[in-house]
């Protein structure tokens, strides 16, 4: 695809950890063999329940985990996962991270203006005064005054601090934005605020979201498409319409299913698809789908071998054995047009 | 027939630095027995303190009950000895909290942690109260709970522990359960099985549930009636369905129009979320003579700047605090 930004090939993160017996390795992939493509503009959200992989792989793409990469990430059709030194720190102006915790996130020691400004220190020979023309740009375009500046950030409350992580962000002029569960910490009404102007900032700097949460709505209001991981595997990668009104991978729409809704219709037309128990031991995975041991329809050749991840029409792929060409929930239509 | 739980004109007071402040601010409501309500509102607004002072747990030293009456079975709690208090807590009411994590003492096994409730309030054996734990723990579904009753905390699964919560809350058969923020820390697959788990256990038991949370979905799947609180007051109540479909205070109109919901159809338009602007007010700020969602509020006019608004009740079983309630 030639409107790729950012794309994933076969990206796989994996971390040493003490194995049983003497002189032994033992390794956990956290992801495994997953590919994604994100276009330009465009925000593609990671969904998936906590130890799915998804921050893994949205770190690794920051190059930002300290486990094994193996795999291509290409930033405008080059490989990044090798890159050292100053092609790093180029990487690095290029990709910028947004975290989940606004509190631990930000030095408490230190004012908001140089923590804005750390990453124009960092990675770029900008003269000063150019430096604080930037930031000063950048308080006013995330809705900060600028006399707080001065402060420190036990002084402002979560929807600020973040605030000032996404002003941070945005200091080099970044292409690429990893939201990392970035308003999941934060208050339903400061959620919208803060949703809204990762939104506006979008269409003004013409941003690329890598979007990682695990709330469906507010995936659902954010994505142009979305990547569902269950276990280091991506399971289903699909526009936004076709993920959330015609879920195929039955993790999808059991996923979907279990979102308490306001809305009296859905609530009555859905059936709950409830998955039974938790997710298998990272370390005992199933030989075959690794969605076998709580699929509502798995079957005897699911035990077998682990379903690829394949295109099923359009840009819609998904990963299971009983999902056929004609595109059909395995599920039976009803449940998965919800509606 | 005389509702289970009645708080009336509850004050509770909150000693800070700067002085007392009133965390909540005459707060009435009722508790039929076997009904399920739902405390919402953002964090801060006293759904919690409000918990814990059903509870008789406000933390010592700092809150205090200073007017109003908590009324349990006719029985008022606020002026119940500690040893009265003990005996109800656990047994009459019993709550769960938000963190499975840290709620359950990591060095007792679970069955240890489920029989003590038991041979505290019903002096069961320690036998008796063993083989109990282990149908508790298959009352709440986790899987060999033969086996599972001797495992450690940690050996659990957030979703696994949150069950055990339930079960050492519900092992005296609690007239009510408070549920506290129950799934927040949980994945929502999970937190569908442990809602699941509850509505089947309330229609067992019938239990009084009373959920504390800011998820309006939640809500709506949980409750039959809703109570929502901003900075220590009652901002609006009623039945769920309702309240949802017309609400009577903007603070509830906004919670729920700020959240991006899934609705059965997603279409290609997204709108801009609603915002509430700004953030609940600091505790100094709260007991004012004023509507105190004013300032973030849309229809703010000067009535609401210089006096509260009273409670407004509407026929539809509704309520809402608002000088503008009629017109919503």
């Amino acid at each position: 695809m030639s409107d790729a930004l950012l794309e994933a090939r076969n990206l796989s993160v994996r971390f040493p950890v003490r194995a049983r017996g003497w002189g032994k390795k033992a390794y956990l992939t956290a992801v495994d063999d997953v590919s994604f493509t994100v276009k330009k503009g465009q925000t593609l959200a990671i969904v998936g329940e906590s130890g799915s992989g998804k921050t893994t792989a949205a770190l690794a793409i920051a190059r930002l985990v300290a486990g094994e990469t193996t795999g291509e990430v290409l930033l405008d059709g080059r490989d990044i996962v090798p890159l050292t030194g100053e092609q790093l720190k180029d990487m690095r102006r290029r990709v910028q991270v947004i975290f989940q915790d606004p509190y631990s996130s930000l030095n408490p020691r230190a004012r908001v203006e140089d923590i804005v400004r750390e990453p124009l220190d960092n990675l770029t020979d900008k003269p000063e005064a150019e430096k604080r023309q930037i930031v000063d740009q950048l308080f006013e375009a995330v809705g900060l005054r600028p006399e707080q500046k001065r402060l420190f950030p036990h002084q402002f409350s979560g929807g600020q601090r973040q605030r000032i992580g996404i002003a941070r962000a945005l200091s080099t002029r970044p292409e690429v934005i990893i939201c990392d569960e970035a308003v999941s910490a934060l208050d339903v009404a400061v959620q919208a605020q803060i949703l809204n102007l990762l939104r506006r900032l979008q269409k003004d700097f013409g941003l690329t979201y890598l979007f990682i949460s695990h709330d469906l709505g507010v995936v659902q209001h954010m994505c142009d498409s979305v990547a569902v991981m269950y276990m280091g595997k991506v399971v289903e990668h699909a526009d936004r319409m076709d993920l959330f009104n015609n879920p195929l991978h039955p993790y999808t729409t059991a996923l979907l299913s279990a979102v308490p809704s306001v809305d009296p219709t859905l609530r009555e037309n859905a059936r709950r698809i409830l998955i039974p128990g938790d997710p298998p031991d990272p370390f005992n995975l199933p030989k075959g789908c690794r969605f076998v041991s709580r699929c509502p329809v798995a079957q005897a050749g699911c035990h077998d071998a682990a379903p690829p991840l394949e295109d099923k029409g359009g840009p819609h792929r998904v990963a299971c054995h009983l999902v056929g060409a004609e595109a059909q929930s395995p599920l039976g239509v009803d449940a998965a047009a919800r509606a | 027939m005389a509702p289970l739980l009645k708080v009336e004109n509850l004050r509770i007071e909150l000693t800070t630095r700067a002085g007392k402040a009133p965390v909540i601010d005459d707060l009435s409501l009722e508790l039929n027995a076997g009904e399920s309500i739902s405390f919402v509102g953002e964090s801060g607004c006293g759904k919690s303190m409000t918990a814990l002072a059903i509870m008789g747990l406000l933390p010592e030293g700092v809150g205090r009950v200073t007017g109003g009456r908590i009324l349990f079975d006719g029985e008022d709690l606020t002026k119940a000895s500690d040893s009265r208090l003990r005996q109800i807590r656990g047994n009459e009411i019993s709550m769960i909290f938000q963190e499975p994590m840290t709620s359950l003492n990591p060095v007792y096994t679970v069955g240890e942690q489920i029989a003590e409730v038991l041979r505290a309030h019903q002096g069961l054996s320690r036998t008796a109260a063993h083989g109990m734990a282990v149908e508790l723990l298959d009352a709440v579904r986790i899987p060999n709970p033969k086996g599972r009753v001797n495992d450690y905390p940690f050996q659990m699964s957030g979703g696994q522990r949150q069950r055990v919560m339930i079960a050492i809350a519900l092992a005296c058969k609690p007239k009510i359960l408070i549920a506290d923020e129950p799934t927040t820390a949980l994945d929502v697959t999970v937190q569908a099985q442990i809602f699941d788990l509850l509505r089947d256990l309330r229609r067992q038991t019938g239990t009084s549930i009373i959920m504390i949370t800011h998820d309006m979905g939640a809500v709506a799947e949980m409750a039959e009636r809703m109570i929502v609180m901003y900075a220590g007051r009652k901002a609006e109540e009623g039945p769920v369905a309702q309240v949802i479909e017309r609400a009577r205070h903007p603070y509830t109109s906004g919670l729920i129009s700020c959240v991006p919901h899934i609705m059965a159809e997603i279409t290609e338009e997204r709108h801009e979320l609603t915002e509430i602007p700004g953030i609940v007010p600091g505790l100094a700020e709260f007991g004012q003579d004023l509507c105190l969602f004013a300032s973030r509020c849309p229809r703010r006019t000067e009535r609401c700047v210089s006096k509260r608004p009273p409670e407004v009740p509407f026929p539809n079983a509704q309520s809402s605090a608002c000088w503008h309630a009629e017109e919503m």
